[in-house]
């Protein structure tokens, strides 16, 4: 009985990853990497521009090749599973937003039911399901019909969070998918997001550039620097001004908000 | 078709920012709509082949035409008519609308491909050197005499042009990447210098050989005149399997027009995709060119048209396009063939760069963002 309790508390993990080292030709960017990521966790992935951050969600999507080490994805190695078989376990919104052709939104959309389908099938009940509850949670309904060439940047970056969000994975990773949206489009996704991680167990890692919005939100901070992890830990055990100052080598000041209960950095001029 | 969309469509706005769809056709259930494009294409496809037929130096009525096409199942239709009218209307008319239509088909259709593929809006196989280092293949093979090769009971010229084809694009790509990235402006730089290389050196071989002027022309502007069924014969099992294996990816060129990073994160093995259509729209390419020689614009302009009008969606967009361009080359080729007064020829080419280039000039001039340049 105790230990039936104790099982169901304790989450599984998702992502492990351990000693990893890779990076591109002639340039090695991370080295020997270890962490694990447990199911429902929200992770907030800072650091300094170069630090290894978008190569290593790029690791973890097996785009940027491993040189040593060993990622695995449920139990399983990364290496071993085919494509879709990852995409099904795992969607991303990446950083690159430049789509060319003139696609509607809807159609980007769309094209996040990718590795759920079948070469021959047509859209499925379950894929339009997927596909209007991503429109939803985004609020881009209204954009469906529009090309998404003919958008704004913020409005793009949310259509393509519709397209992972379609995608229907049980781990998301953000690479700075909300970096040109508005301050009211930010919170909003972020709150999308924390309810799904919340209510559904959704595990996010998000790439971001606003601390403060990583300690709104995430529960966990990881900061990278020189393709090491500086600091890994729950945000209010890691948000100080100290590990700040190591990581970003800039004096900031870090104050708990009485109103939210969570710490903010403030830069000092 | 259009004006109808635009109608029906509340949600098109004019500017551009949506698209006009063909809203009533596509919001019936199943796989109806698209059986309805195919009927309404098949149809449209025999209608212009029977017109163009009539067209030519020898006056044949439509009549004459009709009750050839159909005395294989109506033999009796034939009776009464000349032998050498027959042999005109089936075995000349006939057979060389048919090459026009796989030529024109197969050209769009790498176009559309190479397009996707390269995420390059100036792509096609004239541009990117494949047609022209196909016609090399060709004609080096016809001069060194394996011309009459056969293996399996097929003549290896597509085989050389295919060789041939495979060569320039991967000369193109190495003279067009700078910094391990490939641009659009400089691949297709390569694959001008690389066609224009490869021209001059049909020209040469052309000339060793003694060949008319009347050949090398064949080969760098393109034509269809003097085929028979034997070359839709010779290039119809290539065009086939490259063709399929295109429509089989139809749905990963749609996720590869996102770029490398977003297929591969939606589950797209983009290395073997990409290595594979590359691979299928040569092949397409090379069977064309080794019967029509270098017919330009054709896959430049017909993707970028199509797209236009139904969007970029590829498993709409790849039939259409096959059937547009088999349209085009048809027409270009029945105006080849009918506009000399003394019943001289035109190098088909010659029609479709007349026809393609001002077109083009409007998109680039009018329409700069959508090529993205």
């Amino acid at each position: 009985m105790l230990s039936h309790a104790s099982s169901q508390e304790i989450p599984a993990t998702v992502i492990r990853v351990e000693d990893l080292s890779c990076g591109y030709p002639g340039r090695s960017v991370l080295n020997n990497i270890s962490f694990c990521v447990k199911a429902g966790e929200f992770v907030g992935l800072l650091g300094p521009n170069g630090s290894g951050k978008t190569t290593l969600l790029l690791a973890l999507s097996g785009v940027v090749a491993i040189e040593s080490g060993e990622i695995e994805i449920d139990g399983r190695s990364l290496s071993r599973l085919k494509h879709r078989e990852r995409a099904c376990r795992m969607a991303v919104v990446a950083q690159e937003t430049e789509v060319r052709f003139p696609f509607s939104c809807a159609e980007v959309v769309r094209m996040g039911r990718y590795p759920h389908q079948k070469r021959w099938q047509m859209e499925s009940p379950a894929d339009s399901a997927a596909v209007q509850r991503a429109l939803q949670l985004t609020d881009t309904e209204a954009l469906a019909d529009r090309l998404i060439t003919a958008i704004s940047g913020g409005e793009k970056q949310r259509v393509l969070a519709a397209k992972a969000l379609a995608q229907d994975a049980p781990v998301l990773l953000l690479d700075e998918a909300t970096s040109a949206m508005d301050i009211h489009r930010k919170l909003q996704i972020f709150r999308v997001l924390k309810s799904l991680n919340q209510e559904q167990g959704l595990t996010i890692i998000a790439v971001l550039h606003d601390i403060n919005l990583a300690a709104l939100f995430c529960e966990r901070l990881m900061l990278l620097k020189d393709g090491r992890i500086a600091a890994d830990g729950q945000t209010h055990a890691v948000m100080t001004s100290e590990v700040l100052k190591r990581v970003y080598e800039t004096d900031v000041l870090v104050q708990e908000i009485a109103q939210t209960g969570k710490r903010q950095v403030i830069f000092l001029p | 078709m259009k004006e109808e969309a635009g109608k029906a469509d509340s949600g098109w706005r004019a500017d551009g920012s949506t698209r006009p769809q063909l809203s009533w056709m596509l919001k019936l259930p199943g796989y109806a709509p698209v059986a309805m494009c195919w009927l309404t294409a098949a149809l449209l496809l025999v209608l212009t082949a029977f017109l163009t037929s009539g067209v030519g130096a020898f006056d044949t009525s439509y009549d004459v035409i009709w009750r050839l096409w159909l005395s294989p199942f109506h033999p009796q239709w034939a009776e009464g008519i000349d032998e050498r009218v027959r042999y005109i209307v089936i075995h000349v008319r006939l057979a060389r609308v048919c090459l026009a239509l796989t030529v024109g088909g197969a050209l769009a259709l790498a176009g559309a491909v190479y397009q996707g593929v390269l995420l390059n809006p100036l792509a096609d196989p004239f541009t990117l050197g494949v047609s022209t280092g196909a016609a090399f293949g060709a004609a080096l093979h016809l001069l060194i005499g394996w011309g009459a090769g056969q293996f399996l009971g097929m003549s290896t010229l597509p085989v050389a042009a295919f060789t041939g084809a495979l060569a320039a694009l991967y000369l193109v790509y190495l003279l067009g990447r700078v910094d391990g990235r490939v641009h659009a402006t400089t691949l297709v730089l390569a694959g001008i210098i690389v066609s224009t290389f490869l021209s001059a050196w049909i020209g040469l071989l052309k000339s060793l050989n003694e060949d008319s002027v009347s050949t090398i022309v064949f080969w760098v502007m393109g034509s269809l005149s003097a085929k028979g069924w034997l070359h839709v014969l010779l290039v119809l099992p290539y065009l086939t399997a490259g063709g399929a294996m295109i429509l089989f990816y139809a749905r990963e060129l749609d996720l590869l027009t996102l770029g490398d990073v977003q297929a591969q994160h939606l589950g797209v093995n983009v290395q073997q995709v990409r290595f594979r259509l590359m691979l299928a729209a040569s092949l397409v390419t090379a069977a064309a060119v080794s019967v029509s020689g270098v017919i330009g614009f054709v896959g430049l302009v017909v993707p970028h048209l199509v797209r236009l009008a139904i969007g970029p969606h590829h498993r709409r967009l790849l039939p259409a396009v096959l059937l547009a361009g088999a349209l085009l080359v048809l027409l270009s080729d029945t105006v080849a063939r009918s506009l000399l007064p003394s019943g001289q020829e035109l190098p088909v080419g010659v029609v479709t760069a007349i026809l393609g280039g001002p077109f083009f000039c409007y998109l680039m001039l009018h329409r700069k963002k959508y090529l993205q340049l």
